[in-house]
């Protein structure tokens, strides 16, 4: 349960903080400057956009993992049946973009209908951002992310399960939602300030966009000390309480052997 | 509407300078930040978007008269995803280096609104010839805008141009431009360069008004409010 806690910590940390969707990536990009004018619209759209995600997500890891990953189990089972005796191993992995568009394009539909039909207030909080995000690439993204961690050549334990997905997909959604909450904060201030002609609208957005992912390319590096600091917790606050003060930043006891081997 | 639609001509300098997708419909900017941390990059990734552009153009010019509205955009992304795939097939075949480098960027071309919105405005209207000389347009356009963030980037982020040499050892590799701010900050900047450069109102003698700007000196206004 713990190590499970451990999994979803690192994970959001990781995915939401340091490989933040638009800092890092550069993906969702179109949201994040045509919707980032006032904070409540860009909840919205994040919200709408962590909804969607989370349920693509999960349903091309259920089409990867079952039909079209190199040997899934649904289309070999069903080659063996119409060749027995065959060994050649079923690969529809060339059909991956065309379905996961596919899948996004109804993911999207059937929320927007889901939602309209049980929670109308709901439905209209998110007004037109719903249809607009089949054409977000920010789901396609994590949909491909999904497929790089399904298959015969990942490692046994890299594979990602459904719920790893899941967690990887709202984690996405949120690094997502705090970028563009962000941005609009400063775009409302934006409204009052002196901006040059030539700059006015996309262009000192983008420039803001570059300082704030400056702001967040401080934080690389944080989820392997985290990760250092799961691995071995024990040892770790015995390191940490002993510490000499130059070793104080590497509580991996290999990592501060291998810096005064340096030294 | 049907008479007023751009002959090919005018649809292919449009899509290179006044329409151009890059720097005046400011569409598409996902793989344009992501892939312009060098020019090899760049170019691959304007060679993948021109080849499903015509690609696209050609087949969706022919099936225009099938298209009922209510799916369009469906046709539309499949056709794109179609194609894409082809692309991506064809990057790993014969520059395989390259596609490890672009992973997911490529793939997300399905998704780029340049293509999806070409095929609304032009593709699904006019028939064959305006579509590819549209297609042609807006892919230089493209080409152009990646090339020019590129060039700055890698320039300036490393001191070479496409791989090879341009500042000398003695440059101090400005690496923040080559890493993700940079990519930001320079699109930015030159959205202002190119906004301010054709600027109509902004008259003082266009290649230096800029310079001027940025030196920090005030621009001659006509003194007609003053008085």
């Amino acid at each position: 349960m713990l190590d499970y806690l451990r999994i979803i910590i690192l994970m959001a940390v990781s995915t939401a903080l340091i490989n933040n969707m638009i800092f890092h990536y550069f993906v969702g990009l179109c949201p994040f400057i045509g919707v980032s004018r006032r904070v409540d619209m860009a909840f919205g759209m994040g919200m709408a956009v962590m909804f969607v995600v989370t349920v693509a997500a999960s349903l091309s890891w259920t089409v990867t993992y079952y039909i079209t990953s190199p040997g899934a189990p649904l289309s070999q089972a069903i080659y063996n049946l119409v060749y027995p005796g065959s060994t050649t191993l079923v690969d529809l992995s060339i059909l991956n973009y065309v379905v996961y568009i596919f899948l996004i394009a109804s993911a999207v539909q059937l929320v927007e209908m889901y939602v309209r039909k049980f929670f109308p207030p709901l439905y209209k909080a998110f007004g037109v951002f719903l249809p607009l995000i089949t054409t977000n690439c920010l789901i396609l993204f994590v949909c491909l992310e999904v497929a790089k961690h399904i298959g015969p050549e990942v490692a046994r334990d890299a594979l990602w399960r459904l719920d790893h997905t899941m967690i990887y997909a709202i984690t996405a959604g949120l690094g997502f939602t705090i970028a563009i909450v962000i941005m609009a904060g400063i775009r409302e201030e934006l409204d009052h300030a002196d901006v040059p002609r030539a700059l006015r609208g996309p262009g000192i957005t983008l420039v803001i966009t570059g300082i704030l992912a400056l702001a967040f390319m401080g934080l690389l590096g944080m989820d392997r000390k985290l990760a250092d600091l799961f691995a071995k917790p024990a040892e770790n606050t015995a390191t940490r309480l002993v510490a000499s003060p130059d070793a104080a930043g590497q509580p991996n006891p290999a990592a501060r052997a291998a810096n005064q081997d340096a030294k | 509407m049907a008479n007023a639609l751009p002959t090919v001509g005018q649809r292919f300098t449009n899509g290179l300078f006044s329409e151009n997708p890059t720097f005046r419909q400011i569409l598409g900017i996902c793989p344009t930040l992501a892939v312009t941390y060098s020019v090899a990059s760049a170019l691959t990734m304007a060679g993948a978007v021109t080849f499903v552009l015509v690609c696209s153009a050609i087949l969706i010019s022919q099936i225009r008269h099938l298209l009922k509205p209510h799916l369009r955009i469906l046709v539309f992304t499949l056709t794109i995803a179609v194609f894409v795939t082809i692309a991506d097939r064809l990057v790993a075949a014969f520059l395989y280096d390259m596609s490890k480098q672009l992973g997911p960027y490529i793939p997300l071309i399905i998704v780029n609104c340049i293509i999806i919105a070409r095929c609304e405005i032009c593709f699904s209207k006019q028939g064959l010839v305006p579509a590819i000389g549209d297609a042609l347009g807006q892919a230089g356009g493209h080409t152009l805008g990646l090339l020019a963030i590129a060039s700055t980037r890698e320039i300036l982020g490393k001191g070479t141009w496409g791989g090879m040499s341009v500042l000398g050892d003695s440059w101090p590799a400005w690496g923040v431009l080559a890493a993700a701010p940079g990519a930001f900050l320079t699109l930015g900047l030159l959205l202002a360069l190119v906004n301010h450069l054709t600027d109509k109102q902004a008259k003082p003698m266009w290649p230096f008004g800029a310079l001027f700007n940025l030196l920090g000196r005030k621009r001659q206004v006509a003194p007609v409010r003053e008085k």
